[in-house]
């Protein structure tokens, strides 16, 4: 069960291996959870995220997930809810893309849709319902501030973002009511290996900051939470410049 | 084509409710924290309980079954996550009640509230009364509650001859301190986990006014405080000291102790004396239901604390105070709850044993260092432990303080103050908890073993369980 600050004593992430990911965990494992299901495709990194996250002394078990395989998921995570309950989903899969390369490639533009957004989608829906039958729980969803207004530069991420941003808000208020908690996280720029080589937006934050505004998020009980929080203000101003503007941006 | 199978399947049993059983419904406890959906039931006989008993035992109820009263427990202790609540105060019957020796006979659902208005104008009143009176009987032994008569009384379920059990076999059973020990003492503390309470016979206290005369006193500091109280404290029936937690310095820990007793007619004034027995207690309008997060903060609150400190006499001796005026102040605000705003506030109570007061000093030091805007702290020195496996009260000092949940820095410091609590000897009362560390319950609560044997023995199936429950692995 989640306790007071709503730091939950399970955890399962999808995207495992997602740095930002194995940061929150860290720091839940740091204060309450014990058992951390790390579900993700196999590889070296999903191993070593579940090792670092056992030397701080959680039960941690890895399992084979991959958000392209949407017909997999209701099985797949359906046996992680039937081990026990599970306090806490940690949405966090996801790719960043290339734009050039998706201007000139459709096909790895949809690829970047189906992980970012169809494969969110198809997960939210099985966890959500398994936590509505328990009666409990949260689901943290890592949007992005891309989401928000879509940009030149990086349209065809922005736009996945913000189908899964509308579609976290949207599965909140489908379980409100019914104890389960949805959060929506909208970071800008995160220092990780997805962003390695991008020289860093304004507002450029580590993942352990991502951890901690998570952490707070939950003891709010929030449904939206920006990283870092002055993000918002940022976007409230972007949000309502006239499109000749924003477009001339160097964002 | 996968997503429109997954929107046929899923979308649709969002939206709809496939049994006739009540749809699930958020419950939280008093402190608005954590709050889990349940199926609430509100049966109004003892059969109807039953009846939703079976069912939750039954291959329908997955998720188990808890008791709930007036939901006064600031945690999770009446939540059941995808189960069955069910709300007690349907059961709201006075059987009996021996007005010559003192003993009332009452379903599980009737609050102390109900107990006073029926019992003071016969010249009684309940044995032990917590901080409200907006409690149930079945709820007051199942978390074994206490009050400012403990050191000279004990809790609630000292005052318990016995009373009916519904066990998770379907079976109604008499429990007595002397009969059934075993399963007296699991179930007084117990936070409804050994079955549910249908009803109670209790010994009562003789009064002959419905007035209390108060002494007040202030306290310099913490050691001040102590030291009052370990001296005086044995005079008085009822005893507790409002505690300054935002006071640093030479002044940790001033506080305003209150003391008093049940007054005699002879001291009320002559207007009051033709109906010593009268209970009518008032109320203001309800707090409101939208108050944002963060009205209570260091600076609201340490103006709050100097005000009351200040307002509090030196010395007064012999003032007369009505008996919620004494015993339940907030009671007086409904909905007081409300004031912390939607994220709500923890309660954290721990006690330490007589010779542990260089950990209590430790820890209103800590509380103090840390800003904790606490205006409703309570120091109260408890008298002899009570037989409840999980009772809370053990000799020795106890500390009551609320806290707004999102105080920054709050779930590390209490976890601090648990580790120091635990070192020493001490330990966090449950009806309260919202929060503790599973892992340090065995060590706060040393017959914890005989309480999950005895459970598992009349319950193999965990068919009460509770949010808590769940938390702590009871």
């Amino acid at each position: 069960m989640k306790d007071a600050f709503g730091i939950p004593q399970s955890l399962l992430v999808l995207g495992g291996s997602s740095e930002i990911a194995l940061a929150v965990a860290r720091r839940l494992v740091a204060r309450r959870t014990r058992t951390v299901w790390l579900a993700g495709r196999p590889s070296p990194a999903l191993e070593a995220g579940a090792e670092g996250l056992r030397a701080l002394g959680a039960e941690v078990r890895t399992v084979p997930f991959d958000a392209l395989e949407t017909a997999t998921h209701e099985e797949v995570l359906g046996k992680v809810f039937a081990e026990g309950d599970v306090d806490m989903v940690l949405l966090a899969f996801g790719v960043l893309g290339d734009q050039r390369r998706a201007e000139r490639e459709p096909a790895s533009a949809v690829h970047t849709a189906q992980v970012n957004y169809t494969g969110a989608v198809s997960a939210g829906l099985v966890c959500g319902a398994a936590m509505r039958r328990q009666g409990h729980g949260s689901i943290v969803v890592l949007s992005s501030v891309a989401g928000e207004r879509a940009r030149r530069s990086n349209f065809v991420y922005g736009s996945t973002k913000a189908g899964l941003d509308a579609f976290a808000q949207g599965l909140g208020d489908a379980l409100h009511g019914h104890g389960v908690h949805v959060m929506a996280v909208r970071p800008g720029f995160v220092r990780t290996r997805m962003t390695e080589g991008l020289s860093p937006a304004p507002m450029a934050v580590g993942p352990e900051a991502v951890a901690e505004a998570v952490e707070e998020g939950l003891r709010r009980r929030a449904a939206t939470v920006w990283v870092p929080a002055r993000m918002r203000w940022a976007m409230a101003v972007l949000r309502h410049l006239p499109r000749a503007v924003f477009r001339r941006l160097p964002v | 084509m996968c997503v429109s199978r997954m929107k046929d399947g899923y979308i649709f049993s969002f939206m709809s409710s496939t049994t006739d059983a009540p749809a699930p419904v958020p419950v939280s406890g008093w402190g608005r924290t954590a709050p889990t959906a349940a199926r609430l039931t509100s049966p109004r006989s003892p059969d109807a309980v039953l009846r939703a008993v079976a069912e939750a035992a039954g291959p329908g109820g997955r998720r188990g079954v808890i008791a709930r009263g007036l939901g006064r427990s600031y945690g999770d202790a009446a939540q059941n996550a995808g189960g069955t609540v069910v709300d007690m105060t349907g059961l709201d019957r006075i059987r009996s009640v021996d007005a010559e020796n003192g003993v009332v006979v009452c379903q599980a659902g009737v609050s102390l509230h109900r107990l006073m208005q029926a019992l003071l104008p016969l010249g009684w009143f309940v044995p032990v009364t917590p901080g409200t009176r907006h409690v149930t009987v079945g709820g007051a032994i199942c978390a074994d509650v206490h009050g400012k008569n403990h050191h000279a009384d004990g809790s609630f379920a000292r005052h318990v001859r016995s009373f009916e059990l519904l066990t998770a076999d379907g079976t109604v059973r008499t429990v007595t301190p002397d009969g059934t020990p075993d399963l007296f003492r699991a179930t007084a503390g117990g936070m409804g986990l050994t079955g549910i309470v249908l009803e109670a016979t209790v010994e009562l206290r003789p009064v002959r006014t419905s007035m209390m005369t108060v002494d007040t006193e202030r306290a310099t500091d913490l050691d001040d405080l102590m030291a009052r109280m370990a001296a005086g404290d044995h005079l008085y029936p009822y005893s507790v000291a409002w505690i300054d937690l935002l006071a640093r310095g030479a002044r940790t820990g001033r506080a305003v102790l209150t003391r008093g007793h049940h007054a005699e007619p002879d001291a009320l004034p002559r207007r009051l004396r033709r109906t010593p027995l009268d209970f009518r207690p008032g109320t203001l309008p309800a707090a409101p239901r939208l108050v944002p997060d963060g009205l209570l903060r260091p600076s609201t609150v340490g103006l709050f604390n100097e005000l009351w400190y200040r307002r509090a006499p030196r010395a007064r001796y012999g003032e007369l105070q009505r008996i919620p005026a004494f015993f339940h102040p907030l009671d007086g605000l409904p909905h007081w709850n409300r004031i912390y705003g939607p994220s709500g506030f923890v309660q954290y109570q721990f006690v330490v044993g007589h010779g542990q007061e260089t950990a209590l000093r430790r820890i209103v030091e800590w509380i103090g260092r840390h800003g904790c805007p606490a205006f409703l702290a309570v120091l109260k020195r408890f008298g002899p432990g009570d037989p409840g496996w999980l009772s809370f009260p053990m000799p020795g000092w106890t500390l009551a303080l609320d806290l707004p949940a999102t105080l920054p820095g709050l779930p590390g410091l209490l976890d601090g103050l648990d580790e120091l609590v635990a070192a020493a000897d001490g330990r966090v009362y449950l009806a309260k908890d919202s929060r503790l560390r599973p892992e340090l319950l065995g060590r706060m609560y040393p017959r914890l073993e005989d309480f999950r044997r005895l459970r598992r023995e009349i319950d193999p199936r965990g068919v009460f369980t509770s949010d808590l429950a769940r938390r702590l692995s009871l």
